[in-house]
């Protein structure tokens, strides 16, 4: 009863801001004056480190200026904190920022039902239509409740000094060659591959891919909703993941290597040239090139020596051999926001925007238009993997929702830790389902 | 309780020494007040009781009742912490608890932490005091270099053993250099050594407490008692063995139950050492319910584990109060 009012109450005000949005972008253009009460606007972003941090700044500056009436609040808050703690309890608060970090997929579901995000659907149609086919995760039941700013997909970076001295002449295309280039590295007393364990989605990820290539795209999408994980597909991803562990592959003492914090991270691994390979997404160029800016080392040589492939191909599976993992940021628009965060939302993913996105942040942009900024070479591969797949499927965590997506991601450690089982990581994400 | 503030807000100090049973009756004797102005006395006090602990209770009631009994009451539903509060299931929360082997075992950490500070702590931290508690030169150094470990955050404490214990990192290259690179170890990555490192971290900060305390009991031991059993030849050995551990067993008994109720909120030190890791093997109950409270949004189930918790401690402190600590009160209130 109490979930039917609120349901109600959230309706009636989504409905009567999509009216007053739809009312002031009649009327913006013409008549400025129709919207000029002071508006505040905060906004949530995890840009806390530059250049993504004055990059945003600047951006809500740039609306400020071209909207007068209009306040921006920013706070950047770290990743985690941001996603695990502060949006969840200013939400469930009713006290929520007006525009804030979206990571889409099943969290946004979740939002989505408890009536916490604005219907963009209407209001935003003509920037839907131009960012394409990446705005999907963002989208729930037909409709639209945030709009990305980058999208990418993971591939294994290496470097390829190191795979030229251990005599690897070229990128791994099959999970056979990867871990005959594995055993090469080893002989060579290079560590092949870096995992961040300690973080745990790092490592979930390698199972992820097994998932992407053994369970056919019907099976994987229909999880993702049903949270149904019966199909003998997701066995076999763990097993899978089991023989490649075997090979011992990892860094040592990778249970307790972080992803991204400091030289013995495991990107840090990658970066000073002491691991070979790290299996990560778009955006581990800037963290590594971070990690040694912290350090005082030059980055001049990792550029020089970075490559990037997609993920080997395995055989056998149900799965679409060219489909690719991945995942974006965006933001979403809480359902009591202004109407001029719909505005801004409009803004941040404007080709303009977008552009320097790519050539200020360096970072990859979701607008096609803004596709030709991208000048880094690996990210421009990167890109085109992501441009000829077959279909690009969300991080499984994010797809299944925080709950089940880190039950998953434990389970999938403890087969790295050597005490769990391909079949537990499915009981247990069967489980969480249940208590959903 | 009551009596002894009551006694406190009375002009006479020397009444507030008088124990509790006559201490109602004394205004009257002295004064010999009609009916009216001994209610006017009462009246005030409870005026003065209210105004000075009226605030700070007010504050424990908002910061420390209400979130408990929150706690309780979302550990009743199954709740993500954004949807509606409106399924109620009961004590299946409870229940899911003590059926999950992941909690049992962060149940048996937190047992082992106590077991381990107590056995390990108490005897290196008491040696420590006795011989700090000697005169030599550079004892104020040496204790001031003991309790440092204890100034530092918790936090501050894992970050720094975080980076000593990596791997190739500087506890193993100090190993290497002394020949003992055949020890070397993943210190946090090895699961069934995963704990021991963290007691060891969590001995390094906390056993500076334990240490001053102990010699702040030492130093209330009355000098004479030492000196007599001096003089009658006892050596030191029997000096502390007689004279000092006993009678600073009561300092003891407080460093056991404040240690023991520190062992069961264990957190902040997994949390940046491990997270409770890997694969779970260093969870301790307040990780394991960050983990499912935040972590996977599982508020409902997270308030049940809290809720345990919270009852554990609760137990742990009133059975320690009242087999172990009575004692003492009961000591104190014959001496005077």
């Amino acid at each position: 009863m109490m979930a039917n009012i609120t349901r109600v109450v959230a309706g009636v005000a989504l409905a009567s801001s999509v009216l007053a949005l739809s009312a002031c972008s009649d009327s913006t253009e013409t008549n400025p004056s129709a919207s000029d009460a002071p508006v505040t606007l905060t906004w949530w972003h995890n840009g806390n480190n530059d250049p993504l941090l004055t990059f945003w700044a600047d951006v809500a500056e740039e609306f400020e200026a071209a909207n007068p009436h209009v306040t921006i609040e920013i706070e950047a808050i770290q990743n985690e904190d941001l996603q695990r703690t502060r949006i969840p309890v200013a939400l469930q608060s009713g006290d929520a920022p007006d525009l804030f970090q979206q990571w889409g997929g099943g969290e946004l579901a979740q939002q989505v039902d408890a009536g916490h995000l604005m219907d963009l659907t209407d209001v935003l149609a003509d920037d839907i239509d131009r960012l394409g086919g990446a705005v999907a995760p963002w989208s729930y039941q037909d409709k639209v409740y945030g709009l990305p700013y980058t999208f990418g997909v993971e591939g294994i970076w290496y470097r390829p000094s190191l795979f030229e001295a251990a005599g690897i002449d070229s990128e791994p295309a099959t999970m056979d060659e990867l871990v005959d280039a594995v055993e090469a590295l080893k002989a060579a007393g290079i560590t092949p591959i870096a995992v961040g364990a300690f973080d745990n989605w790092p490592a979930a990820h390698w199972w992820y891919n097994f998932a992407l290539r053994q369970c056919s795209k019907d099976v994987l999408q229909a999880s993702g909703i049903s949270l149904d994980f019966s199909d003998p597909c997701f066995v076999e991803a763990g097993q899978q993941l089991e023989d490649f562990l075997a090979v011992d592959p990892f860094n040592e003492g990778f249970l307790a290597t972080s992803a991204q914090q400091g030289a013995t991270s495991s990107a840090g691994q990658l970066a000073t040239g002491n691991a070979a390979m790290e299996l990560m997404g778009h955006w581990n160029v800037f963290v590594l090139r971070g990690i040694l800016a912290d350090e005082g080392i030059d980055v001049d040589a990792l550029n020089a020596d970075l490559g990037w492939f997609p993920m080997p191909a395995t055989t056998g599976g149900k799965g679409d051999p060219t489909a690719a993992l991945g995942g974006g940021d965006g933001f979403s628009c809480y359902v009591d926001a202004p109407a001029e965060c719909a505005e801004l939302l409009a803004y941040i993913s404007s080709d303009d925007v977008q552009r320097r996105f790519a050539e200020v942040v360096g970072g990859l942009p979701v607008a096609p238009n803004a596709a030709s900024s991208v000048t880094d070479a690996n990210l421009v591969e990167l890109a085109e993997v992501a441009g000829n797949a077959g279909y690009v499927q969300l991080w499984l965590d994010t797809t299944y929702g925080n709950n089940i997506g880190t039950a998953m991601n434990a389970a999938i450690v403890e087969i790295f830790a050597g005490i769990g089982t391909a079949q537990d990581v499915v009981d247990d994400m069967t489980e969480a389902a249940a208590n959903q | 309780m009551q009596t002894k503030e009551a006694s406190g807000t009375r002009p006479d100090p020397a009444d507030t020494m008088s124990a509790g049973s006559d201490s109602e009756t004394k205004p009257e004797k002295k004064t010999r007040t009609p009916e009216q102005v001994r209610r006017r006395g009462t009246a005030r006090k409870w005026g003065e009781i209210s105004l000075f602990t009226g605030p700070a209770l007010l504050v424990f009631l908002i910061f420390v009742v209400l979130p408990v009994g929150l706690a309780a009451y979302y550990s009743f539903y199954n709740w993500n912490g954004i949807e509606d509060l409106d399924n109620f299931i009961g004590l299946d929360n409870y229940r899911r608890a003590f059926g999950d082997s992941a909690f049992v075992h962060a149940l048996r950490n937190n047992l082992f932490v106590i077991v381990m500070s107590l056995l390990v702590q108490l005897p290196v931290a008491l040696a420590v005091a006795l011989v700090l508690n000697r005169k030599f030169r550079g004892r104020s150094f040496m204790r001031m270099v003991i309790f440092a470990p204890y100034i530092l955050s918790e936090v501050i404490t894992a970050v720094l053993w975080l980076l000593i214990l990596q791997p190739h990192g500087p506890l193993d290259a100090w190993m290497e250099n002394l020949g003992l690179g055949g020890l070397r170890e993943l210190w946090l990555a090895d699961l069934n050594l995963v704990m021991w490192t963290v007691f060891f971290v969590v001995s390094w900060k906390y056993i500076g407490l334990a240490i001053i305390l102990f010699l702040a009991g030492l130093s209330g031991v009355p000098k004479d008692l030492q000196e007599a059993a001096a003089i009658d030849g006892a050596s030191w050995w029997q000096i502390q063995r007689r004279i000092n551990i006993p009678l600073i067993a009561p300092t003891i008994r407080v460093w056991m139950f404040l240690s023991i109720i520190g062992s069961i909120q264990l957190f902040d030190m997994v949390w940046v050492l491990t997270r409770g890791g890997p694969a779970g093997a260093s969870n301790t109950i307040a990780t394991y319910m960050f983990q499912y409270g935040f972590m996977r949004s599982q508020y409902g189930y997270g308030s049940a584990v809290a809720v345990i918790l919270f009852f554990l401690s609760l137990i742990a402190a009133l059975l320690y109060m009242v087999f172990v600590l009575r004692r003492d009160n009961i000591d104190e209130g014959k001496r005077r």
